[in-house]
């Protein structure tokens, strides 16, 4: 990858009666930017905003190296080389499939080439064998995949996401995600996804920026931020650490597979993918128990040496750990203040983090 | 022959009016109802008002106005004759101009309405595939509002074929130039020809039914778009 990939920047203010959005943002111009936060945080205006479908007096906005905003220049959205994903399926009625993707890569400068083939989007999202139909014959799903493989063929600098699987039920979504993944591995194009669904942020960021009431309470690496005990994603029921790690070791006998990252490794369930792979694994803190001595007889696979970094109240008689594993991977524990208080658990402390369960992404 | 040689050319005249008409409300209207559909300006109200005048006005009200306006003094009158055209009123295109009044929101409000239920997604959509809003216009509004535009043009034409006030006022009962069918049947009525007004009201009156007819049974289903 290229690492002098120019930032992304968006400085919006925004007022209006009854909400404001008052932002200063810098994010990476690649990967996938997750911006979460609850409903009404204004994480759909800010894309908006970015987009141009939103006027933002006095605000900038510039991605890929270009200012689509400054001062009274103001580059109107059909201008702004992006890619932008509703949350509905917004697929023109009126058009086949196949229209409906050519429809705006027909429109698109191709005097520099496209950096995504029209056949590479199709074949990407699986939906070659859907060309000929009109919308109204397709599932949301398939709907929603083809939007995606049409704004993917304008070859944009960015893709902005709106919630894109919101409108879809637990199948559908476990349809598309894949895909989604695909995307982040296979496209070099930076994605700003609006999210206010933890799972998928946790399966898809590597960035994460938290809004709250118009305003960033948190931006920076997804690891990073989810393992931030001061931030409100710390104190959801299903808060917890994400790791990135390595396909090292396939124990067919026990039908298990170790996952090796920077500070240890993992046994999950058998993961078929080949050896070096990356994947993605999520660490609940309610699945983390913490043990001040190696544990004899016990039957959780998984043992980590750790190191208490922070301790936190987290609602009454619960505190939440945050302990080092190596040198940069965290792992977020919730147990009772009682076993804090039993145990003498402080800050700086060695520990034995037991992992109970290990969700792949 | 059921038709006189005048009950036949009134028909004539009848048709090519209301397709006159309804071909330049199109290109009059379509601009009016797309901006009714999306202002947000304070002159939606006073504007949408006046194109739906002609819905409540007599049509002898209507045609006294334009009368008076077109006629010898009035200013379009005058504007007319400075360009050598003569004055309007008793001529087939004056004719067309006041149709064109009284036949407004029978195009405008259809239009407007299928602008308005297709609202701003699909628009911003096509300005998000580098459609500019001229282009975003033709490629998308249009087609999406297509029924809009068969119903509004439908219903302008059987308005202009069953004007007969506005007629009256300001095209008189010249033959070949202004004597369209519902004058034609006055006539009829008025010289006591029962016969011949029965043969022509009774086309008008299948005339008028089919239309109908057509709109109502053809309508697109709106919940599939």
């Amino acid at each position: 990858m290229n690492a002098n990939v120019p930032d992304i920047r968006a400085r919006i203010d925004l007022r209006f009666p009854e909400f404001s959005l008052d932002v200063d943002l810098t994010i990476p111009g690649r990967g996938v930017t997750a911006l979460f936060g609850p409903s009404g945080s204004g994480k759909t205006t800010l894309l908006r905003c970015i987009a141009g479908l939103e006027r933002a007096p006095g605000g900038h906005v510039s991605v890929a190296g270009q200012v689509w905003q400054d001062g009274d220049n103001f580059v109107p959205t059909y201008k702004r080389p992006l890619g932008y994903v509703f949350q509905e399926a917004s697929l023109f009625p009126h058009l086949s499939v196949k229209n409906n993707l050519e429809y705006g890569r027909k429109r698109v400068d191709a005097s520099h080439g496209h950096k995504v083939s029209l056949d590479q989007a199709i074949d990407l999202l699986g939906i070659g064998h859907l060309l000929d139909r009109k919308p109204d014959r397709l599932s949301g799903g398939e709907r929603q995949r083809v939007t995606l493989a049409r704004a993917l063929a304008l070859s944009p600098r960015i893709l902005l996401m709106d919630e894109p699987l919101a409108a879809l039920d637990l199948a559908r979504k476990q349809e598309i995600l894949p895909y989604l993944e695909r995307l982040h591995d296979e496209l070099e194009i930076p994605v700003l996804y609006v999210s206010h669904a933890p799972d998928e942020v946790a399966r898809l960021a590597d960035h994460l920026v938290l809004l709250e009431k118009g305003r960033v309470i948190a931006s920076g690496s997804l690891h990073e931020t989810l393992a931030r005990l001061d931030l409100p994603t710390a104190h959801f029921d299903d808060a917890g650490a994400v790791i990135e790690a390595n396909v090292a070791q396939q124990d067919e006998k026990y039908h298990l597979t170790r996952l090796d990252f920077a500070g240890g490794n993992l046994w999950v369930g058998k993961v078929d993918r080949p050896f070096g792979s990356r994947v993605r694994a999520r660490v609940l803190a309610r699945d983390v128990s913490i043990a001040t001595q190696a544990p004899q007889g016990s039957s959780i696979n998984n043992i980590l040496n750790a190191r208490i970094a922070e301790i936190r109240d987290d609602g009454p008689g619960k505190v939440l750990v945050r302990m080092r594993v190596g040198d940069t991977q965290s792992l977020l524990s919730r147990i009772t203040s009682r076993s804090r208080d039993h145990l003498g658990l402080v800050e700086g402390m060695y520990v034995c983090a037991q992992v109970k369960s290990v969700a792949l992404m | 022959m059921l038709l006189s040689e005048g009950d036949l050319g009134a028909i004539i005249l009848t048709l090519e009016l209301a397709s006159i008409v309804t071909a330049i409300l199109l290109v009059l209207g379509t601009p009016i109802a797309w901006w009714l559909a999306r202002t947000k300006s304070w002159w939606k109200g006073p504007l949408g008002a006046v194109v739906a005048l002609p819905l409540v006005l007599p049509p002898s009200v209507l045609g006294f106005y334009l009368l008076l306006t077109m006629g010898p003094h009035g200013p379009v009158g005058q504007f007319t004759q400075w360009l050598g055209l003569g004055t309007l009123p008793f001529t087939f295109w004056g004719l067309v101009v006041g149709s064109v009044f009284y036949s407004l929101p029978f195009m405008v409000q259809p239009v407007q309405n299928a602008f308005e239920a297709i609202g701003e997604r699909p628009l911003e959509v096509a300005a998000t595939l580098r459609a500019s809003p001229l282009d975003s216009f033709f490629s998308v509004a249009l087609p999406l509002a297509l029924p809009g535009f068969l119903t509004a043009s439908i219903l302008t034409f059987a308005h202009t074929v069953g004007e007969f006030g506005v007629v009256l006022m300001i095209g008189g009962n010249i033959p070949g130039e202004t004597r369209v069918a519902s004058v034609q049947i006055y006539d009829h009525v008025e010289a006591l020809e029962y016969g011949q007004a029965h043969n022509l009201s009774a086309i008008m009156l299948i005339f008028s039914f089919l239309v109908l007819l057509a709109l109502y049974a053809w309508r697109p289903n709106p919940k599939k778009v």
